[in-house]
């Protein structure tokens, strides 16, 4: 019998068992990918939203803006790439300004700090590269950027070290009620029929948290997938803006953001369609057409021709417009993290605190003394000082050894990445980790050295190397014939 | 500090044969850094034949060809470190060059030297850069990343294939996979012609009945966890697909044989002036930069279509890297002596692409300079001129040239003597 049992370990799921793992709690994982920031987590838009956007009194406006809060210490505590580069909300047309106005006026309701309009040639001395159209500005000094893939990680390995179990590559099948009225305990079943039980449930199944909710509740949630497509562009192209360059959210939609990313590209995107299929990570021509098309508008000199790779990510849109955070009303011990769309990311760090909270005190468990709230990353060659570079060479030898050639990733890096607390078990995994095959060749040259390094460490076979886990194995078989033999 | 006369970025093809050659000329210190186990470059996973018959007369294997150079290199004993990443290059006060590398024995590395050769090679285009839409699954490789896999590795990556692009490793792959028993479906170009040489598309595709689809692209990959099909579709001239002509085609893999981009990130770094046609260096008749001392070759130059092409060009540049460090002082050069030397601009004109180099110097020509160029499309019964100013100094009538095989002419010194320091040469396509 567990105490939790968290459904889905995207940012939202992890965050909530880093917080849970503070308590007297025995807590399980369950994940139906072969690792940790699979779904909406791994493909947004990595921004730490200041908190202007949602309506005052929401859950969004509350988790956003106390989550931007908690960033500087989580980030510091954590070891994961965070900045606060500081956003711009630009109106391009000068009747709409009074909406900018009025955004303004709502990121004060909702307690943003900092928040001031810029008029006149400070907008370019802000941000050259904006476009002359550009009528205010809303500037945003608490807005910031973040490694969304090293934040999950690194909030997963650090409930992971004060023990926290996870399961991957289990899909949850079915929850339902057990137990009394005044004990409630929740029956899960997963893919392979195994069946777990618990006395609290955290729905954080992303764009299938609808499905668990209503598989207990008599409140039904709808989440429709509303897909956003990005294109990423070389670093070359990185310092075109320094801020994060949203446009004026209207009726002709939320409009797309440039910004540059933590680790030095530009990100463009994304689109807004709103789709049935829960899976439908794929990129349209027309989407990756409107990103560049609608990024111009603010940035002009937006290149072409300097893309590396374009992806698509499923926000989890519910029903309601709002985040559905807390025990659903007819389901004691049922606790939902569920429609956690923009400013997801953001809200994450806050929505743990709450819900961890909330279950810990539900089930009267007591504060753990010995509990770590620090972990260090994988060092990063590439980013370290010549002295620090010798004394990581002096640990290991493989530190001064380069595997990923664009992004300068060395053999000690993935091996730490493969070796250290849930480690990685697939080049993707790899690559959210220490960004071998992230740069602008898309690991054309690091693949054969990575899988060499998986097979080594892992002990597998040359076939069992996969992209993303169970069915993207790279390789079909070994020359010559099906067992080798001609 | 160590301290060379000369540093060779790259062991491959380019690399090898400038280093030798600059040994030839009489450098003593030279020090080439590799970042593969071993030297040879890309060659050394090029196992189909074809290498060699210019340079050697005979039809040699690529490790056959880079070995070679590789031995001549042990023999002259020229030091090499190998496993070796060039992570920054630099110039210091003097004008010297930094060489900053890795590697697993030593660590962090750094390095004088008085001239470089840049000779770092290039890279695929991959899928990110071509907007291709679709899922990312496993099973989408670069034709480069899949022949490393089967020919150094030993592995299938995939049973059934479509090659998007016609590149010479898209072709040469195409047939490598047939040959092991996967089943090539196409190869689609989005041109209206292949980016690869004819005798490719001839031994490579249709010999083993391998359709060529040109003016057709890839516009939806389909697939969660492995590619499961993609869909074909026909282009119009701008290159966009024409609705209505998409057919789905199931396969489990997808090679892309788009392009191959000079890797200059290195020379950005130093400050070397890059050509946005080429995506390389812009070099003068000596095939140095416009950082004197540090030169280029090979496909960090400019893409080639041939290895012994780049043997030759690599040649050179060892040997005027030599030239360069054997002078006594580096800031022996009246700095008003250069600047007032006669210097002339190749332009390409209607047609032509580029050449290379991209200036002479006309005073630094020995007899006749051998020009490189590349056209931007099929062109047959043309004529290719050079022209100083307003007259003609050179003419060709070409039968066929296409934009996969490289062209070349010589431009004589004679023919330069009347040349003002203002003066353009232009290289221009005619068609008949």
């Amino acid at each position: 019998m567990y105490d939790v049992i968290i459904i889905g370990a995207g940012v939202t799921g992890c965050a909530v068992a880093r917080e849970l793992s503070r308590y007297r709690l025995n807590v399980l994982v369950l994940e139906k990918e072969e690792d940790v920031c699979c779904g909406t987590s791994k493909a947004n838009s990595a921004v730490i939203h200041a908190g202007h956007d949602a309506l005052p009194g929401t859950w969004k406006a509350r988790f956003n803006v106390e989550g931007n809060a908690m960033m500087d210490r989580l980030a510091e505590e954590l070891d994961f790439p965070f900045r606060r580069n500081e956003s711009l909300v630009v109106c391009l047309e000068e009747e709409r300004i009074p909406e900018l106005e009025a955004l303004l006026e709502r990121g004060r309701q909702n307690g943003v700090e900092g928040l001031r309009i810029v008029t006149g040639p400070e907008i370019k001395e802000l941000e050259p590269s904006l476009s002359d159209e550009v009528k205010e500005v809303l500037y945003c000094p608490t807005g910031g950027i973040v490694c969304p893939f090293l934040m999950t990680v690194a909030l997963a390995e650090n409930a992971f070290e004060n023990g926290t179990a996870f399961r991957f590559n289990r899909t949850v099948k079915a929850v339902s009620a057990a137990g009394t009225a005044d004990r409630p305990v929740w029956k899960l079943t997963d893919s392979d029929g195994e069946v777990y039980e618990t006395r609290c449930v955290v729905n954080a199944a992303g764009v299938y948290a609808d499905l668990f909710n209503n598989m207990v509740s008599a409140h039904k949630l709808t989440i429709l997938p509303r897909r956003g497509e990005y294109q990423l562009l070389d670093k070359k192209a990185g310092s075109l803006v320094s801020h994060t360059v949203f446009q004026l959210p209207g009726a002709s939609g939320k409009g797309v953001l440039v910004t540059p990313t933590v680790h030095g590209n530009l990100l463009v995107g994304p689109t807004a369609q709103e789709l049935t299929d829960r899976e439908a990570v794929n990129t349209t021509a027309e989407g990756l057409a409107e990103v560049m098309e609608k990024g111009r508008r603010s940035v002009p000199s937006l290149p072409a021709g300097m893309t590396i790779t374009s992806f698509a990510g499923l926000r989890a849109s519910e029903a309601g417009h709002d985040f559905v955070v807390g025990e659903a009303p007819d389901a004691p011990g049922f606790f939902n993290c569920a429609g956690i769309e923009s400013p997801g990311l953001s809200a994450a760090p806050a929505i743990g605190v709450y819900l961890a909270d909330l279950i810990a005190a539900r089930l009267q468990a007591g504060v753990r003394e010995d509990v770590r709230r620090t972990r260090r990353g994988i060092p990063c060659v590439a980013q370290a000082s010549p002295e620090e570079q010798r004394e990581l060479f002096a640990q290991d030898p493989a530190y001064g050894n380069v595997i990923c050639r664009c992004e300068t990733v060395t053999e000690g890096e993935i091996r730490n990445a493969i070796r250290r607390p849930l480690g990685a078990r697939s080049l993707d995994g790899i690559k959210r980790r220490t960004r071998a095959g992230m740069g602008r060749c898309q690991a054309g040259f690091c693949t054969p050295k990575v899988m060499e390094i998986l097979q080594e460490e892992l002990g597998l076979d040359p076939f069992a190397v996969s992209k993303h886990g169970p069915g993207s194995e790279l390789l079909v078989r070994q020359n010559g014939g099906e067992n080798g033999t001609i | 500090m160590e301290r060379y006369d000369l540093i060779v970025v790259g062991g491959g093809p380019a690399g090898l044969s400038a280093a030798l050659s600059a040994r030839r000329a009489g450098m003593r210190d030279i020090l080439i850094l590799e970042r593969d186990d071993e030297l040879g470059g890309i060659l050394n996973q090029c196992i189909h034949s074809g290498f060699g018959l210019h340079t050697f007369q005979e039809e040699l294997t690529g490790p056959e060809y880079a070995a070679r150079y590789v031995s001549q290199v042990q023999q002259l004993g020229i030091p090499c470190r190998t496993s070796t990443m060039v992570l920054d290059l630099s110039l210091t006060a003097s004008g010297e060059k930094l060489v900053t590398a890795m590697n697993r024995r030593e660590g962090l590395l750094s390095f004088t030297a008085r001239s470089v050769v840049l000779a770092m090679g290039c890279r695929e285009r991959p899928r990110g850069a071509l907007n291709l839409p679709g899922y990312r699954p496993a099973g989408i490789y670069t034709a480069g990343t899949a022949q490393r896999l089967v020919n150094m590795e030993g592995f299938l990556p995939g049973r059934e294939v479509v090659v998007l692009g016609s590149g010479d490793i898209g072709l040469i792959m195409a047939r490598r996979m047939t040959l092991e028993g996967a089943r090539v479906k196409a190869v689609a170009e989005l041109m209206p012609y292949s980016g690869g040489l004819q005798r490719n598309i001839v031994q490579c595709l249709e010999d083993f009945g391998i359709p060529l689809l040109l003016s057709h692209t890839v516009v939806d990959i389909r697939g969660k966890d492995r590619v499961t099909g993609v869909t074909l579709a026909e282009v119009d001239d701008d290159r966009r697909p024409i609705p209505g002509t998409e057919e789905e085609i199931a396969c489990d893999t997808l090679l892309l044989s788009c392009g191959l981009l000079p890797e200059n990130e290195l020379s950005d770094k130093l400050g070397v002036a890059l050509s946005p046609i080429t995506g390389g260096p812009i070099v003068n008749e000596s095939l140095e930069t416009n950082i004197p001392g540090v030169f280029a070759c090979g496909n960090v130059l400019h893409v080639h279509d041939l290895v012994d092409y780049v043997s030759e060009e690599a040649g050179r540049a060892g040997a005027c890297a030599a030239a360069y460090a054997a002078r006594a002082d580096l800031s022996d050069r009246d700095p008003q002596a250069v600047a007032e030397e006669v210097s002339l601009t190749l332009r390409p004109e209607g047609g032509i692409r580029y050449t290379v180099p991209q200036t002479v110097r006309p005073a630094h020509i020995e007899e006749a300079l051998l020009v490189r160029y590349r056209v931007g499309a099929v062109y047959t019964d043309c004529t290719v001129s050079v022209w100083l100013g307003d007259v003609c100094i050179m003419k060709q009538k070409k039968k066929k040239v296409t934009p996969g095989e490289m062209q070349q002419f010589f431009l004589k010194k004679e023919a330069l003597s009347a040349a003002g320091a203002s003066d353009d040469i232009f290289v221009r396509l005619e068609k008949a």
